[in-house]
């Protein structure tokens, strides 16, 4: 059987690409880096794969908010290219970064009319912040969490992580339709990680469908023990990390 | 037509900037100002309606969950009246402030906005960004020092309080070219020092007495391109003018002659560490490329370069800091055919962080908001490039007060076989990544100049500010392009700009420049701007004509503008031209030989010895341990380490802060090649406490404290490159110069005895700061003289390194090598407890031997964690130890080996608990492998100590006063206990 496809979508200023290809490497795709520019020349290049993974990094600078001159771009030239891609049998992952761009497509959070439910605002700190934290997965119809039963350890890096929903109404709305899929818990010695003051300690959603997965955590970071902060004289060097666990179940949901 | 779009959150609660504002404001003392509100604010220009505006607002510039906005048309004539800015927020808040960029500076978002504007089909002229703040009613005075206090800084901002006056944002007529000679004949010395002075050339009376014999000799006088030119070339900066001059010199081992003292000391030890290398020789490319090359594993090479920022830093922190990674980056990137940067560190030295307002000198910046700044720049540009910050230090002294220290560093990875290049006659030179403004201008010659307090005024054009996207993309291409071979050569446009990285490439062939293709970022800027200006983000490659439209494609490709503005010509001259006119020729051989060079006298005379001195009353050890821990030098940094991205690329093992109880590390790891086990060890050593006792002893203190940090991670002892970097005083005095001439000495015998060559390397010089005090006395403040050592190790396989936090109750601690009476210097003497005394010194030799007994014990897996002992002595390092892995550990101070002399005693205690003598490291080990330690440690010190416990305490027996013990949360709060508060 031929390995899935992963289509890496970068940007000026993405900067998780590399990684995010080996991530699907090793999960058992083959997986390319594909510039927005070169897509949109010739978006049927989509075609030729399974999975579409926008990954972390500074697109564009960031400078007036995370994501949205890609999302911008996304929309005015490739129009509704990822819902299709989506449609056709496809996922859509979207780390950090590709979470942020996500929001700004309106594909994860919109309401009936089209409007956006939430958005990702600066962490509560007002900082940039580089740790790790515990997640709790509730994967109900999610295609890549699929398995992710008990908490498990990711890494966060980003300014802009903080879920805000447009009302109380619109974050119940979003947990009652089983979209609010990933969250950040306690660790083994009861401290809270939420890292940003996300609502309701959201650290990640996914679409309707369950097949479009946005998150702040990188799981690209956390393939192998030795990528843990604790793993040293704690972890086998060769175990898998959690974060593998995503790719694989991407890589698994579309052989 | 002018249109201000202002966005602001929706909800003031999560108003950030305003906080910062409020807060700030208290600091000041400027009780009115209890709440503020901040408004990103943008400034678009063009042929634009109303419902355009609407549509970018909406679309681009405003969040619709979080921000609101509103609209504002610019138009007829400016007024005054507050309602002239738009609505308030808030009733409470009248006053309105605006801080924007100065006109010419880089505005990285407007960048962003006027390209995703094209995204919407919209056609802008121009675009600046802005930040607003409404601010309860102030006076105009005070409101405009609170905003040059906190919210903007002079050297890249306008602050307006009231309305806007704007109407208008582009500008700029196009140069029209003239010819300016500066005639130099007849002019003595004084006259040619006063020249210089006023053209800020930085050249000697004797350079410039060469400048004007070489163009008398040509029958005219030199363009002020031409000297520019030279200016640059000649530039400490640029050329090493010191370090490589003839020195006599007179020191403890009598007189000695160099003639190019960097050659004989530094250069000379890589020599000799090579030559004993033999075949097994692993440098590729030192001294010779923007960095140090070494092998690394069968198909890749690895680079390191690490650079200081310090004059631009002082003036701009932020803007500072943030060009200093990134021209260090492109350094990495133009390395041999370019490396990919995979590392970054950063080292900054500033003054105490408690320094009283009162006691700041005019025009310096506090050192805690200093921080802050220089933190965030590297932040911003090092997050944004997507390389992770994985390494660094900060140290506090009152002598970096005016003239702070900003060290950047990156590490790269090439493939083998590409680091030697060679430029071919007949070459396109191109030019890549951002435009031209008139930013930086005589970087390289103002950092050769002191610092005084106006150089804020005066220097303000040398203060870049980055476009870290901008480089990303540039990255981007130039990996693209060599990787299908597309150039035989590239370098980085970094100081001097055009005129060094032309010049340097073209060393031998020369050149024809045509500087009137050089894409700018607004018109006006003459030839001689062009091509010295410093804008960021830009590299020189040189392109066989053939290749030029394949590499211009994969330019277009990438988003970077690449065009080609001359040819390497192979006539030895470099001839600039504008629009076909000659604007400037200089002969190659002059400009790179014809320097002038001055035989310097130095002298250098130790110290007497002191005894140490001990205070009347001495705390127990307990208490002063946690003094110690919270000192600002050993504090945790995890303030600064989290701000920075240390795990993009996904090759992070040891990171900065690790164990459970997120403890320090001593050097971090990263794999060179994500799926492979080989990986690259980075630490730093840096005694600048020593420094102005016994500078031999603070280089070689660095030194090895740089290679005991990656040797106890489980780097091979006999595989570290390392680098140097010198920041001194003023060295035209002949006792300053004398310190530097015993430092690079030391950095020669250690290096030798250590068989680790220098691979890289850079000096600062000149850093002091001059003023007038309240009592009209000139002052002058300079730094202490500072090496920072820099080790870059590898690790055969990182599945096997070791970090310092203690894994597991029940293993054995051992302490290795042996503690001294040597307090000069210390954390201790810091502290006050003790005062003077020996200063550590550095046996090199039986520092290798240690070395390499630690690392056949890590290698054979006997060692479950290690840490250097350093600043704060072993106490110290086993409290870290038991911060990290959050658990508990008792130690007898009675075992450790020492060589002290007299009997037992409090102060005896103080001494073995907090003496920072050096090569010396503590290490956990499995109960079952204790047996081993002796073996593995055969001819070395060393002795057990104590165990690891299950309880959460550190427990110290055996001493003169009784056991003293203390809570391991009170220590791990006493560390995290300092942070910047700016």
């Amino acid at each position: 059987m031929l390995s899935p496809r992963a289509l890496v979508l970068r940007a000026p200023g993405t900067n998780c690409d590399h990684e995010t290809v080996h991530a699907f490497d090793r999960a058992g795709a083959i997986a390319r880096r594909v510039h927005v520019h070169a897509l949109a020349e010739k978006p049927s290049l989509a075609d030729d794969y399974q999975i579409l993974c926008i990954p972390g990094g500074f697109s564009y600078g960031d400078d007036i908010a995370s994501g949205r001159i890609f999302a911008l771009e996304l929309k005015t030239r490739l129009g509704d290219l990822l819902a299709r891609f989506r449609d056709r049998g496809g996922l859509v992952l979207g780390i950090c970064n590709g979470f942020q761009v996500l929001m700004q497509t309106g594909m994860l959070v919109a309401d009936p009319d089209g409007k956006p439910r939430a958005s990702l605002a600066h962490n509560r700190s007002g900082q940039f912040t580089d740790r790790w934290v515990r997640l709790a997965a509730t994967p109900g119809k999610c295609v890549m969490l699929q398995g992710l039963d008990q908490p498990f350890d990711l890494p966060v890096a980003h300014g802009e992580g903080r879920l805000v929903t447009r009302s109380a109404a619109d974050l119940e709305a979003l947990a009652a339709a089983g979209q609010l899929v990933l969250r950040y818990t306690t660790d083994g010695t009861g401290q809270a990680t939420n890292p940003n003051g996300s609502a309701a300690d959201v650290a990640g959603v996914c679409d309707p469908t369950g097949r479009v997965l946005g998150l702040m955590p990188h799981p690209e970071r956390f393939l192998v023990a030795t990528q843990h902060p604790s793993w040293n004289g704690r972890l086998d060097g060769d175990a898998f990390g959690a974060g593998l666990s995503i790719f694989a179940s991407a890589v698994k949901a579309v052989s | 037509m002018l249109w201000e779009v202002d966005v602001l959150s929706a909800d003031p609660a999560n108003d950030h900037a305003a906080r910062a504002v409020v807060a700030g404001a208290a600091d000041l003392g400027i009780a009115a100002c209890t709440s503020a509100r901040a408004v990103t604010g943008w400034l678009i220009e063009g042929e634009l309606s109303r419902s355009d505006i609407e549509r970018v607002a909406t679309t681009l510039l405003a969040d619709p969950v979080t921000e609101q906005f509103t609209i504002l048309e610019l138009a007829g004539a400016p007024s005054t009246a507050a309602d002239a800015a738009g609505p308030s927020p808030a009733a409470s808040l009248p006053l309105v402030l605006h801080v924007l960029p100065k006109a010419g500076v880089t505005d990285p978002a407007a960048q962003s906005v006027l390209a995703a504007l094209r995204l919407l089909g919209l056609e802008a002229a121009a675009v600046r960004s802005m930040r607003k703040y409404w601010l309860p009613a102030l006076p105009h005075d005070e409101a405009e020092r609170f905003a040059w206090k906190l919210l903007a800084s002079e050297a890249i901002h306008d602050v307006v309080v009231g309305p806007l006056p704007l109407r208008a944002l582009a500008g700029g007529r196009p140069w029209a070219f003239t010819q300016v000679a500066v005639p130099l004949d007849g002019l003595d010395d004084t006259a040619l020092a006063k020249l210089s002075r006023e053209r800020c050339l930085a050249l000697s009376p004797l350079e410039l007495s060469a400048v004007r014999d070489h163009f008398a000799a040509l029958g005219r006088a030199p363009l002020e391109i031409e000297l520019e030119t030279i200016a640059q070339t000649w530039s400490e900066h640029c050329c090493h003018k010191t370090l490589g001059s003839p020195i006599d010199h007179e020191g403890p081992d009598g007189a000695v002659r160099y003639d190019n003292l960097l050659k004989e000391t530094v250069f000379a030890a890589t020599r000799e560490v090579r030559e004993a290398l033999g075949r097994g020789d692993w440098c590729v490319s030192v001294f010779r490329d923007n960095s140090g090359v070494v092998r690394f594993d069968g198909d890749h090479d690895i680079c390191i370069k690490v650079e200081t920022h310090n004059h631009p830093s002082a003036i701009e922190p932020y803007g500072g800091a943030a060009t200093g990674l990134g021209g260090v980056i492109r350094d990495v990137l133009g390395t041999g055919l370019g490396a990919k940067p995979i590392a970054n560190l950063d080292v900054f030295c500033v003054g105490d962080p408690d320094t009283p307002a009162a006691d700041l000198p005019p025009g310096v910046i506090p050192p805690q908001r200093l921080l802050a700044g220089v933190v965030a720049g590297v932040r911003d540009y090092g997050n944004r490039m997507g390389i992770p910050t994985i390494a660094g230090a900060v140290a506090f002294h009152p002598g970096y007060l005016c003239n702070p220290l900003v060290f950047c560093g990156t590490v790269g990875i090439m493939p083998r076989n590409t680091a030697q290049t060679e430029v071919q006659k007949g070459d396109l030179v191109v030019v890549a990544g951002g435009r031209t403004g008139r930013d930086g201008i005589h970087g390289a010659t103002f950092s050769s100049i002191e610092l005084t307090s106006d150089s804020e005024a005066q220097s303000g054009g040398s203060v870049q500010i980055g476009h870290a996207i901008n480089e990303k993309m540039l990255v981007e291409f130039i990996l693209e392009a060599s990787r299908k071979r597309l150039f035989h050569a590239i370098t980085d446009c970094g100081a001097g700009g055009l005129s060094s990285a032309v010049g340097e490439m073209g060393v031998s062939l020369g050149a024809t420049v045509d500087l009137d293709k050089v894409p700018l970022k607004y018109e006006g800027l003459s030839a001689t701007e062009v091509w010295i200006s410093e804008a960021q983000e830009r590299m020189v490659l040189a392109v066989a004509p053939g290749d030029w439209e394949k590499l211009a494609r994969i330019a277009a490709d990438e988003g970077v503008e690449a065009t080609a503005i001359g040819t390497f010509t192979g006539d030895g001259r470099i001839e600039l031209k504008w629009q076909e006119e000659v604007a400037g020729v200089l002969d190659c051989h002059f400009l790179h030989e014809g320097r002038p060079r001055q035989r310097l006298q130095s002298r250098y005379v130790p110290l007497p010895a002191t005894s140490p001195a001990w205070s009347a009353t001495t705390p127990s050890l307990g208490a002063t341990l946690l003094e110690i821990l919270a000192a600002p030098d050993v504090a945790s940094k995890e303030w600064i380490i989290r701000q920075y991205d240390h795990e993009v690329q996904g090759g992070s093992v040891i990171k900065p802060l690790l164990g459970p109880g997120e403890g320090p590390a001593d050097a971090t790891v990263v794999r060179g090649v994500l799926g492979r086990d080989r990986g690259i060890a980075l630490g730093v050593g840096l005694r600048h406490r020593i420094g102005p006792l016994d500078p031999w002893q603070m280089a070689a203190g660095g030194i090895v404290e740089a290679v005991a940090n990656v040797v106890a991670t489980g780097a091979d002892p006999d595989r570290i490159a390392l680098l140097d970097n010198f920041c001194w005083g003023d060295t035209r005095r002949p006792e300053s110069l004398g310190t530097l001439v015993e430092a690079c000495r030391a950095c020669h015998d250690v290096a030798v005895d250590l068989g680790a060559p220098f691979v890289s390397g850079k000096d600062s010089l000149n850093n002091v700061f001059a003023w007038t005090d309240a009592a009209g006395k000139p002052r002058e403040l300079s730094i202490p003289p500072t090496l920072l050592a820099t080790a870059m190790g590898q690790v055969d396989d990182v599945r096997r390194v070791v970090t310092p936090d203690l894994k597991r109750p029940g293993s054995r601690l051992a302490v290795i090598g042996l503690t001294r009476d040597d307090l000069a210097g210390s954390q201790l003497e810091a502290l006050g407890v003790v005062t003077g005394g020996a200063v550590p010194r550095i046996d090199a030799p039986s520092c290798r031997k240690t070395f390499r007994h630690l690392a056949s014990a890590i290698r054979d897996g006997g060692i479950l964690a290690c840490h250097d002992v350093s600043d704060g002595g072993l106490l110290a390092a086993v409290a870290e130890m038991a911060i990290g892995g959050a658990i508990g550990a008792t130690i007898d101070l009675g075992k450790v080996p020492t060589l002290l002399e007299g009997g037992q005693g409090r102060h005896a205690d103080l001494t073995i608990a907090f003496a920072e003598s050096p090569c010396r490291f503590v290490c956990e080990v499995d109960a079952e492998s204790a047996g081993r330690m002796g073996e593995w440690l055969e001819g070395i010190p060393w002795g057990w100590i104590g165990e690891v416990v299950d309880a959460p305490r550190l427990t110290v027996t055996g001493c003169f006063d009784g056991d003293d013990s203390v809570a391991l949360d009170a220590l791990a709060r006493a560390w995290r206990s300092w942070k910047s508060s700016p």
